[in-house]
């Protein structure tokens, strides 16, 4: 049985656990809405940007010298695997679901004998990535630093991705992130963006256009496609931000309420000892006067 | 009455203009273009430039690109750029580091005539926009 002391000391360290977890859940909430804001201003982009590349590669007649990130370099020997995480903990599952799939996937490549390359982002997955295949990494990156995620660090991972495909350093590149579907549910996302994955339902919808092109086809897709890579990545990004706040709240809510449980059963613990003790007391002043 | 039709001018963090509007004049690739309502279907990409919109009531507006890509289909003209800025909104400190970067840029020894043309074009502009 602790001491009264203990018990008290105990649910003041309680309490302040939840001030902090309750203080979290309330700025994660105020950065989730941002972040969803930021989520659905930036889906247009990657929207308008997959048509025109559709509609491009609808139209390129000669498919054989079509650029390598969208037809891949023929190979698929060697896969990027992109693992984009957050740079904090303390939001739940969130690190651990994405790395979780993407060891899964991992384990897959290896088993079918190819080479796996894996590039992580932030810095919380290079930490539970690095202990099983950390002689796998070869790249990794964290923005620790930065307030905001913009597209200035996403074009930052798509350059080094885009110089690693043009050094023939991989075939095959898929990026892991969290999708935000919900603020209790995030789904791990695994997509594929060298070579480019084409809708089939879209392409038909889109087929009887006819443009013009200036300059010739090739040279806009050569443009583009590097520029798309970005733009992927940084869709993943704004998608991860979302989930990482949303997952943080729900994360914080429950600490908050079983900080709230365990202060409760605390108080009555306390309650009943300190009752027990004063009862001693007096049937030991009792029974002292009744032996006079 | 003009023919209008609707113009997006979109930046991978939001949707930096939307309107109808009566006319576009864009730094495109291979030259300036002007863009009318019932232009044919085009794609081309941008070089650095000024985006000048004929809005509606006969205002102008005015942007800064460095880089894009213009798709007009149907009646829609989608403009995509990473970099586009409202002229009344541009910083001198902006365009001075701009330069900066640009001609440093230039000095370097691994870049292709192609590029060396773009940034040239690039200075140029920034010189003409702040006068």
């Amino acid at each position: 049985m602790p001491s009264l002391d203990d018990l008290k000391k105990r649910i003041s360290s309680v309490k302040s656990t939840q001030k902090i977890t309750k203080a979290m859940k309330m700025v994660a909430a105020a950065k989730l809405r941002r972040a969803q804001e930021n989520a659905e201003k930036g889906r247009p982009y990657s929207e308008k940007m997959n048509n025109i590349i559709l509609n491009l590669s609808n139209s390129i007649s000669d498919k054989e010298n079509a650029s390598k990130f969208l037809v891949g370099t023929g190979k698929d020997n060697i896969y990027l695997c992109v693992v984009i995480t957050a740079d904090r903990g303390l939001c739940g599952g969130f690190n651990s679901n994405i790395c979780r799939k993407a060891k899964s996937y991992f384990e897959k490549i290896i088993k079918e004998g190819k080479t796996l390359k894996i590039f992580t982002v932030g810095s919380k997955g290079y930490d539970q990535i690095k202990r099983q295949y950390g002689s796998y990494i070869v790249e990794n990156i964290n923005f620790k630093g930065y307030k905001n995620i913009t597209y200035k660090e996403a074009e930052q991972v798509g350059n080094k991705i885009i110089k690693l495909f043009n050094d023939g350093k991989f075939d095959v590149c898929k990026i892991f992130y969290n999708k935000f579907k919900n603020v209790m549910t995030q789904i791990p996302q695994q997509q594929q963006i060298i070579p480019i994955e084409s809708n089939k339902k879209e392409e038909e919808k889109k087929t009887d256009v006819s443009y013009e092109f200036e300059p010739e086809e090739d040279e806009i897709l050569n443009n583009l496609l590097p520029k798309n890579i970005s733009t992927q990545i940084f869709k993943a990004f704004l998608e991860n931000s979302a989930s990482e706040q949303g997952s943080r709240m729900t994360a914080m809510d429950s600490a908050t309420r079983n900080a709230g449980d365990l202060v409760d059963k605390l108080t009555i613990t306390y309650n009943r000892s300190r009752q027990a003790v004063i009862t001693k007391e007096l049937i030991e002043i009792i029974s002292g006067a009744e032996s006079i | 009455m003009e023919a209008k039709f609707q113009l997006e001018i979109i930046s991978p963090e939001k949707i930096i203009f939307s309107d109808t509007i009566k006319m576009a004049k864009i730094p495109s690739y291979e030259g300036d273009m002007s863009i009318l309502n019932n232009h044919i279907s085009i794609i081309t990409f941008l070089r650095p430039g000024i985006i000048k919109i004929e809005k509606n009531d006969g205002n102008f507006e005015e942007f800064f690109v460095q880089d894009g890509t213009i798709e007009f289909f149907g009646e829609n003209l989608v403009i995509l750029s990473s970099s586009a800025i409202n002229i009344k909104d541009l910083s001198k400190e902006f365009l001075n580091n701009l330069q900066k970067e640009t001609e440093e840029m230039l000095t370097k020894e691994n870049i292709n005539d192609q590029d060396r043309y773009i940034l040239n074009h690039k200075i140029d502009v920034i010189k003409e926009i702040r006068v």
